[in-house]
């Protein structure tokens, strides 16, 4: 690996009751990178995604092994603060999930849940977001309105500003443009890799070429294994297992 | 194609016929108790005066040595005071119980939780009374120290209870109908469990809420039993500790012995008009907001 490691997965295992979902994943992701997860529906992807934030927490019946380093630290250790690893490793879902509330609520929302209350402060860091989310044109006008008034587009910016608002290092990504026009998915990507240069992307993707377009890195789940891991050029180009280059390939049923 | 037999077609027609039937049916119900409880209170307020009877602060209907006084201000006060305390204190506490149903309870404990809600909205009104003469009204007699415990405190204790069951399942219904997502998000920003519960569920819940309270209103406004038996039902200006009668009390006190075609049994008709008034009036809140909710 030519980056620092951010996030560094060890023997992961993940069972839903008796369904063993993950199998031993180990993968280092690099930070300032973008790490695309790809595989067929029901490989695992999202359960991934959503132990690097902790959120499988909330679903009954979770059983999970192995460790998870964030910058070196274990996010499962005990005694971990939760909110803190969120706080520092955002999500934005596959659909756009805008509270209904006015546009500057929405992304003040995890400022205020971290105690900054201060007005000026609030304006800065909602005016920095939506500027880095890339839409800030387009609704600066609009900050009182509801949120829930905007296009599917500009909602799912909204959401990424709104994650963005917090300051994470990382930011995970759930096939987040699945449900948008290719003109929205195109914006996205792009904010995708100018947000490289301050945070960390790990995206689940389902579109191949969004995959090769964007993708520095690249991930190959299939049935709860992580097959192959390694640079998008290599995953795309040169996949060293043969059930990864069926699948890029399109060959895979 | 396959042709409807006439048969069929007779049966459709007939359960058509019989669907519109039971639908008049309904609406004639309502008009028929609305044009009744018109003309039926119209002609007390006329012969008393509307200023006099609405805000007449004295209700003596059956003096003999002075003139009769029909001033139906201290009911309305504390029926509206009585609904006020009810809501407030029935409101925190029904929407703490639905978050608690809703959100954070394991499933069991919630099973057992809504089966008791349930039971509770199945008791009938007289045996709240009951319960509230036999145990509270003693006790705040004592604790306050009164001549009588029958107060409009005791009526607002009893009607929190009363409204419960209702602002609960109502609540619960729409907390539980929150999409996931929003809590997800929440969560998500970093936010804790209960942090999003007030902060998201609660305001995507908020027309069901805001429709809970309103059905919670026209529960209390409307109960008449439960607080005839712990208020004392004495026609004066409310206050927290004294006795007091409401808008429903003062009818079903009085409309057993007042004399067919009397002043008094017609302004208790125009009581029951007032009444009317202001139940319709919560139900068109109730609609608007029930119509705001599916926009
Ligand atoms: N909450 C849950 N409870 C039980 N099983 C679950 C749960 N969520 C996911 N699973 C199971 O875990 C496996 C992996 O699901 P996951 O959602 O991670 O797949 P995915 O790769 O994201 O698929 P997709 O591409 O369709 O989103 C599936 O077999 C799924 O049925
Ligand atoms: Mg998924």
């Amino acid at each position: 690996m030519d980056t620092k490691t951010i996030i560094d997965v060890e023997k992961l295992n993940l069972w839903y009751g008796d369904h063993h979902a993950l199998k031993d994943i180990s993968m280092k992701i690099p930070a300032n990178r973008i790490t695309a997860l790809i595989g067929p529906s029901g490989c695992g992807k999202s359960t991934f995604l959503r132990t690097i934030n902790r959120m499988n927490d909330l679903v009954e019946g979770v059983k999970i092994t192995g460790s998870i380093r964030y910058k070196g630290e274990d996010i499962y250790a005990p005694n971990v603060d939760v909110n803190n690893v969120r706080k520092n490793i955002g999500m934005v879902f596959q659909k756009a999930n805008l509270f209904p509330m006015s546009i500057f609520d929405n992304i003040a929302y995890g400022p205020r849940t971290h105690g900054i209350t201060n007005k000026a402060k609030l304006n800065e860091i909602v005016e920095r977001s939506l500027k880095d989310a890339a839409i800030w044109d387009e609704v600066k006008d609009r900050l009182k309105d509801n949120a829930l008034g905007f296009s599917g587009g500009q909602q799912q910016r909204l959401c990424i500003a709104r994650t963005l608002a917090v300051q994470p290092d990382i930011v995970l990504m759930d096939e987040s443009t699945s449900a948008l026009d290719p003109i929205s998915t195109g914006k996205i990507e792009d904010l995708c890799t100018r947000l490289k240069e301050k945070y960390t992307v790990i995206m689940v993707t389902h579109n191949m070429q969004q995959a090769v377009r964007i993708s520095d890195y690249c991930a190959f789940f299939l049935l709860g294994d992580l097959v192959e891991f390694g640079t998008g050029e290599q995953i795309f180009s040169n996949p060293q297992n043969p059930k990864t280059e069926a699948y890029v390939t399109g060959r895979f049923g | 194609m396959k042709q409807i037999s006439s048969k069929q077609q007779m049966v459709e027609k007939g359960m058509y016929a019989f669907f519109l039937f039971c639908g008049i049916l309904t609406i004639g119900f309502v008009l028929c108790i609305s044009v009744y409880l018109i003309i039926a209170g119209i002609p007390a307020i006329q012969k008393i005066g509307l200023f006099d009877f609405l805000f007449g602060t004295e209700w003596s209907s059956t003096a003999t040595t002075t003139d009769p006084k029909f001033g139906i201000l201290p009911f309305i006060l504390t029926s509206i005071y009585g609904t006020a305390g009810a809501i407030v204190i029935g409101v925190p506490v029904g929407l703490m119980t639905a978050l608690f149903l809703a959100k954070i309870a394991p499933p069991k404990i919630a099973h057992v939780v809504r089966a008791a809600v349930q039971l509770l909205a199945g008791i009938p009104s007289v045996v709240y009374g009951l319960v509230g003469m036999i145990v509270l009204v003693p006790w705040i007699q004592d604790f306050f120290n009164l001549s009588s415990g029958a107060t409009l405190l005791a009526a607002i204790v009893v009607l929190s209870i009363m409204v419960l069951p209702e602002i609960i399942n109502v609540a619960d219904t729409s907390l539980c109908a929150v999409p996931k997502e929003y809590e997800e998000a929440s969560i998500a920003l970093g936010a804790t469990k209960i942090e999003t519960y007030f902060r998201v569920s609660l305001l995507a819940a908020k027309s069901g809420i805001a429709a809970a309270i309103v059905l919670g209103v026209g529960r209390a406004i409307g109960e008449a039993m439960a607080i005839i038996m712990v208020s004392g039902n004495v026609a004066n200006m409310p206050g927290l500790l004294d006795s007091v009668r409401f808008m429903t009390t003062a009818i079903v006190s009085e409309m057993s012995y007042a004399a067919v075609g009397s002043l008094q049994r017609d302004a208790l008709f125009s009581i029951g008009l007032v009444l009317f008034l202001f139940i319709m009036m919560i139900n068109i809140l109730f609609d608007r907001l029930i119509a705001g909710r599916k926009s």
